[in-house]
């Protein structure tokens, strides 16, 4: 039996363990994948200090850090199931069954796919593939690739690609459907990439950006936006056009276009084909919850968090004795302030472990946590603290009821 | 042309001598030991994975993390194995998955 096991080794599970371990508990990280780290992994960005952000070496600094305070690991084990019994929490793996009283599940986000004909050739990937592919193992997705999808995501992942010395062809949109809707929607893709506008070293995004705060300036600069598209770290972005198949005999060898208006509509006699031997599809990211799911966690459908996040309150706590939640599970952010929840989390569960004169370290994390939302560099989704405040509503709003049920 | 990233401007260099070898669809390769297989294939060249059980349409890696289940192959023997998630060993015996046969589908399509 261990003190606390934690599921993902990703930078929230890390950052958990090593304060639970800190606290004197044993910790166990089971995690599918074959490196610790998850998606920190694959990150790779210039700070505004003109240093580096490199996900590769602060997986091992913290990997490093969890081994030296005794935390086990079981890496390459996909976790199947998890239920109480006797009011223990049972871990079912491919490999063995594991028991505790504080589980915590920091199983990270996926990327939500998005149709486009022709996306089952090889060669067709989503955008995190290709980053892992190109930062963590080492091989080119391919030598010239074109990025479906325009978002926060995409647009840092397309600088990593040429920085590894991949071509991309360009950054474009898929054609508007019924589950692409806002993704395709040029207007709504520009209000996005607002967000990014800061890093990027045109000035005529960087300029357009302060621009286009208001709706009405956002469809003007959609219409008056350049057919061609404008360029950032070089690479074309195309708003005014969307992808409309993938071709290609066996496996990806090119793309075809055409334009689209201020609506999204596909303007006939616009086809192109631009040749490529990859192709990026990048949807965004969702919470990934099925094991909050399987356990029976309450759910709110949060959009500005990336998609449903069981219901849990500021300590990281879930409504299930003894379930904590950490990371992107919680809602779509950025990797330090991951490593931030993952530092209340392993508190939270020293506390109710029996360590007590934690509370003002845990206040104090709770803390942390927003002042490293509040210093992101790059915010996945604009509106994540309205996000949060919908969240700790809920969790008021579950209290209440659990308060009438007990009178 | 090599696959592999050996130069990085900031992830810096890497050794690429550790190969050894493995068969997929009973052809030798080599791959670097406990690389995924989906990226010693990638680095061979090779996209397609498998073929589709129904359609039999070719399919190679989409997610590369865990999630899609579109990358799985037979690895010495054990079928639905992903290759995006399995690290390569010495002497793999790697195989694709190919279509099924679709007897009663097939049955109507004549007779009906």
């Amino acid at each position: 039996m261990n003190d606390v096991i934690i599921v993902g080794a990703g930078p929230a599970g890390l950052s958990a363990g090593i304060t639970c371990a800190k606290k004197g508990l044993g910790v166990l990280i089971i995690d599918e994948y074959m490196k610790p780290g998850g998606r920190l992994l694959g990150q790779l960005y210039e700070e505004p200090n003109g240093s580096w952000w490199n996900g590769i070496q602060e997986s091992t600094s913290l990997y490093e850090h969890a081994v030296d305070l005794g935390i086990q690991f079981q890496l390459n084990t996909p976790v199947n199931n998890i239920e109480k019994l006797d009011q223990s929490w049972v871990i079912y793996t491919d490999k063995h069954t594991f028991n505790t009283d504080h589980l915590l599940l920091a199983t990270g986000a996926a990327e939500s796919p998005v149709p486009v004909p022709g996306w089952t050739l090889p060669g067709v990937m989503s955008v995190g593939a290709a980053q892992v592919m190109t930062n963590v193992h080492r091989v080119k997705p391919g030598e010239r690739g074109v990025i479906i999808g325009v978002n926060v995501l995409s647009a840092a992942i397309a600088m990593e690609l040429q920085l590894a010395g991949i071509d991309v062809a360009c950054l474009t949109l898929p054609k508007l459907n019924k589950i692409t809707k806002n993704a395709a929607q040029p207007k709504d893709v520009l209000e996005s990439l607002l967000h990014v506008s800061h890093m990027a070293p045109s000035p005529l995004i960087r300029f357009g950006s302060k621009l286009m705060k208001n709706d009405f300036m956002k469809k003007m600069g959609v219409t008056f936006y350049p057919k061609e598209g404008v360029k950032m770290w070089d690479i074309p972005i195309q708003l005014r056009k969307a992808v409309i198949n993938i071709y290609g005999d066996g496996e990806v060898e090119g793309i075809t276009s055409a334009t689209i208006d201020a609506n999204g509509e596909v303007v006939s006699g616009s086809e192109e084909n631009i040749a490529c031997d990859f192709v990026c599809i990048a949807g965004g990211l969702y919470p990934l919850t099925e094991l909050a799911a399987v356990a029976g966690c309450p759910f709110y459908l949060i959009d500005e968090l990336g998609g449903y996040v069981p219901l849990h309150n500021e300590r990281m706590e879930t409504t299930l004795d003894g379930l904590y939640v950490a990371g992107n599970i919680t809602g779509i952010e950025g990797a330090k302030v991951a490593i931030a929840q993952g530092v209340t989390a392993g508190l939270s569960i020293a506390e109710n472990a029996g360590i007590s004169g934690l509370d003002v370290d845990i206040q104090h994390s709770i803390q942390s946590i927003e002042l490293t939302r509040d210093k992101a560099y790059i915010q996945f989704h604009p509106e994540v603290k309205k996000g949060k405040r919908i969240l700790k509503e809920q969790w008021k709003e579950y209290e209440r009821s659990v308060k009438k049920l007990v009178h | 042309m090599s696959r592999r990233i050996l130069e990085h401007p900031v992830l810096g260099n890497l050794q690429d001598n550790k190969y050894i070898s493995f068969t997929f669809n009973n052809k030798n390769y080599e791959g670097l030991e406990s690389e995924s297989i989906a990226a010693a294939l990638l680095a061979n060249g090779i996209r397609t994975l498998r073929y589709h059980e129904e359609s039999g349409s070719p399919r190679g890696i989409y997610c590369n993390i865990g999630h899609c289940f579109e990358c799985r192959v037979t690895v010495n023997g054990t079928q639905g194995v992903r290759a995006c998630l399995t690290p390569l060993q010495a002497g793999m015996v790697i195989e694709s998955g190919g279509k099924l046969p679709t007897p009663v589908r097939d049955w109507s399509a004549e007779n009906e």
